[in-house]
């Protein structure tokens, strides 16, 4: 019982990982209609920004908010230069410069920071608590983190005219400049605020898997199967689906486990977690296309 | 004038005829492709690119100390030019590049090929071709097979001979060990694995209580280290790469796990393992060595150290010194020279594989002292010593003799 208990909240925080990558991911699926290859190596970048600063005597908290705004900044960039032209051409020129973009930044980390692991610090305090067994503190934060950041992105698209400007924007273009949104810089702001929440989950995630150019490549995969399975349009959805999929890989290898030390036979291991725990995903988007959490989108043609 | 100039050009030429059939006469340069009077030619794959692209610093290395050598006049008068191409990792291009090298580049042969995927699939093509593939640059023990594969070798103590090691260890000083295993779930785990299973014997096997694999792909190990220790386990395999390593050492000391902990060589480095996992958190952990870590302060004065600082200094100086990576690529390439000296102008690739199959005693950089480069006709495993150490502080502290297993 201890174990499961131990394996519930790990995946809990190996959940909060993935929900946080998830989010970004919703982000810019909200903002330009388009799911980002490139975002687990964007997001990895920023944390080699953070990490930097924090190596130049930054606080952590003041690194972080630094190298957000520049990511932000960043992801402007790219949609002005790199993705502009693009804009009405074919979906399969988009993931072109997504895939170019992925190796880009690898690339980049790799020969400005070498691919050594670094150990980046948690800005939570490293405290002893009742239960700190189970999970650390930097896991609760890190979880606590992922839902600030969620009510943030919820709050945003729901009560801000910008937010709905930006649905807007990615949902019916034509209509929405007809009303008077500047669509162009709408789906800048979403690559932008894409790139800071990018920045923030790999804030996040570095201090329990360490940094390295590598540091996002198998994230991203968790982060997807948590996107797609909670609703991909739909931020909370998205959050509670990497929850998900963190506890699930951790249980389906726990019972596994459990049942080969009471039977001898062996079903399931730690080798088969994640094809497990993806062929559930795949089940529950059989039965439910959009999600656990989203909507159905239906459009007049 | 005329005839002063007649008997001088008669002179000049009758010796210069007379110095050219001495050399005809007496050394006999033979010379395979890739080989001539002014260049050697060695061909190399490393994953410059992609997820293993950490190792591409081996690659670097290795052309920086034959930069070096060139410039202090290369091997026996002959310049050595080392070709070495990106595979990314990838089985498919590291066949894709070998064949390059070797149709078209026409190298005499392959040096420290790195992967155990990408050398396995070249590993038949190279002895269809007879062209060596010298000193891989992978532990895993099926390297060392001079009847079935005579130009192929390894370089380094081989996974299963090192978790022999661990294994009988563990017998001599555990009284009832129960024995947890983390496992990287590919060729490289299960070969330290197997050759562990075989050091505790038939009988001890069931000392392991608990085995736990990870995929390359798990963002961390936690719920296997979880495992591990409610396995109750008071032994601890780590059959990690490094970054796993420093997790699996974090995480059991956030939740409070102390076995005896041993660690596989493949994360031996407080630069990439131990500073990361936190210094506190891997005292006492028991390791097999067999190189010196340059960063270690108990080899300062160690004269090989010294040179090896001295020529990073000079030939790398943007590399980090803490990435044993580099350590690695020096001790290796002075191998590689040692065999390029001993072969002569006799540059066939026959003679290359005789060569490297009769270094007695060569203590080869960086090697810790007493461990030696030994190989023989039937013997392709060069290093098959290696000395138990433990973390203590900032350094390695070694314990015991020695400890060899070499093949005859």
């Amino acid at each position: 019982m201890e174990q499961f208990i131990q394996q519930v909240a790990s995946g809990l925080a190996n959940g909060a990982i993935y929900a946080c990558v998830a989010l970004a991911l919703v982000m810019i699926f909200v903002a330009t209609d388009h799911l980002n290859f490139a975002q687990g190596e964007m997001a990895m970048f920023s944390t080699y920004l953070t990490w930097q600063l924090i190596q130049w005597g930054l606080n952590f908290w003041v690194a972080l908010a630094f190298s957000a705004g520049l990511s932000f900044l960043i992801g402007i960039i790219i949609e002005r230069f790199i993705l502009r032209p693009l804009h009405g051409a074919p979906v399969l020129s988009n993931v072109v410069v997504f895939i170019g973009l992925l190796a880009i930044f690898h690339s980049l980390a790799g020969a400005i920071w070498s691919h050594t692991i670094k150990a980046f610090p948690s800005p939570f305090p490293n405290v002893t608590f009742a239960g700190s067994g189970y999970i650390g503190p930097h896991q609760i934060g890190m979880i606590a983190v992922s839902l600030l950041l969620l009510f943030a992105l919820f709050a945003f698209f729901r009560f801000t005219s910008l937010g709905l400007a930006m649905r807007a924007a990615a949902q019916n273009p034509a209509s929405a400049r007809l009303v008077g949104v500047r669509v162009d810089w709408m789906l800048a702001l979403g690559w932008g605020l894409a790139a800071a929440i990018g920045a923030i989950a790999g804030a996040m995630v570095a201090p329990a898997v360490y940094l390295e150019p590598n540091m996002m490549a198998s994230i991203l995969l968790y982060g997807f199967a948590g996107a797609l399975v909670g609703g991909i349009a739909n931020p909370a959805g998205a959050v509670a689906g990497g929850f998900l999929v963190g506890v699930l890989e951790n249980l389906v290898a726990y019972f596994g486990n459990m049942l080969e030390k009471a039977t001898g036979l062996y079903v399931v291991g730690n080798g088969e977690k994640l094809m497990v725990a993806l062929a559930i995903v795949i089940a529950i988007l059989t039965l439910k296309p959009n999600g656990l959490f989203g909507r159905t989108i239906v459009k007049r043609v | 004038m005329t005839i002063n100039r007649r008997i001088i050009l008669t002179a000049s030429a009758s010796a210069l005829a007379a110095s050219l059939s001495l050399s005809s006469a007496f050394a006999q340069k033979k010379y395979d492709e890739g080989a001539s009077d002014t260049e050697i030619k060695i061909g190399n794959t490393m994953p410059y690119s992609g997820n293993a692209s950490a190792y591409g610093n081996i690659g670097r290395t290795i052309e920086a100390v034959f930069k070096m050598v060139n410039e202090s006049g290369g091997i026996n008068g002959r310049k050595v030019n080392f070709v070495t191409y990106d595979d990314g990792y990838a089985p498919p291009k590291t066949v894709e590049m070998v064949r390059k090298l070797v149709e078209e580049d026409k190298v005499l042969a392959l040096f420290n090929t790195l992967g155990t995927p990408g050398n396995t699939a070249i590993h038949k093509y190279m002895n269809a071709k007879k062209v060596p593939q010298m000193f891989v640059a992978t532990g895993a023990s099926k390297w060392g097979q001079p009847k079935d594969f005579a130009w192929t070798m390894g370089w380094q103590p081989d996974y299963q001979t090192e978790g022999a090691i661990y294994a009988k260890h563990i017998l001599e000083t555990q009284k009832d060990a129960k024995i947890g295993v983390l496992m990287q779930n590919d060729d490289y785990g299960k070969d330290y694995f197997n050759g562990f299973k075989a050091g505790l014997g038939k009988d001890n096997e069931k000392m392991i209580v608990q085995l736990s694999t990870y995929e390359v792909t798990d963002p961390t190990v936690d719920s296997q280290m979880i495992q591990l220790k409610n396995s109750g386990a008071n032994v601890f395999f780590n059959i990690t790469t490094p970054k796993f390593a420093a997790q699996a050492i974090k995480k059991a000391a956030e939740i409070g796990w102390k076995p005896v902990h041993y660690l596989n060589n493949v994360s031996s480095s407080f630069g990439t393992v131990f500073v990361p996992a936190g210094v506190e958190a891997s005292q006492g952990i028991i390791l097999a060595l067999y190189r010196k870590d340059a960063n270690d302060p108990q080899w300062n004065d160690a004269a090989d150290v010294k040179a090896y600082r001295a020529f990073a200094a000079k030939y790398m100086p943007q590399a980090n010194l803490k990435d044993d990576t580099h350590n690695y690529g020096y001790s290796v390439a002075h191998t590689m020279i040692e065999v390029l000296k001993k072969a002569g102008d006799n540059l066939t690739r026959e003679n290359l594989m005789k060569q490297a199959a009769s270094l007695q005693g060569f203590e080869a950089p960086l090697l810790l002292p007493g461990i030696k480069i030994n190989t023989s006709p039937t013997d392709f495993y060069p290093i098959q010593a290696v000395q138990l150490a433990r973390v203590k502080g900032n350094s390695f502290e070694m314990f015991g003799k020695v400890m060899a297993n070499e093949s005859k």
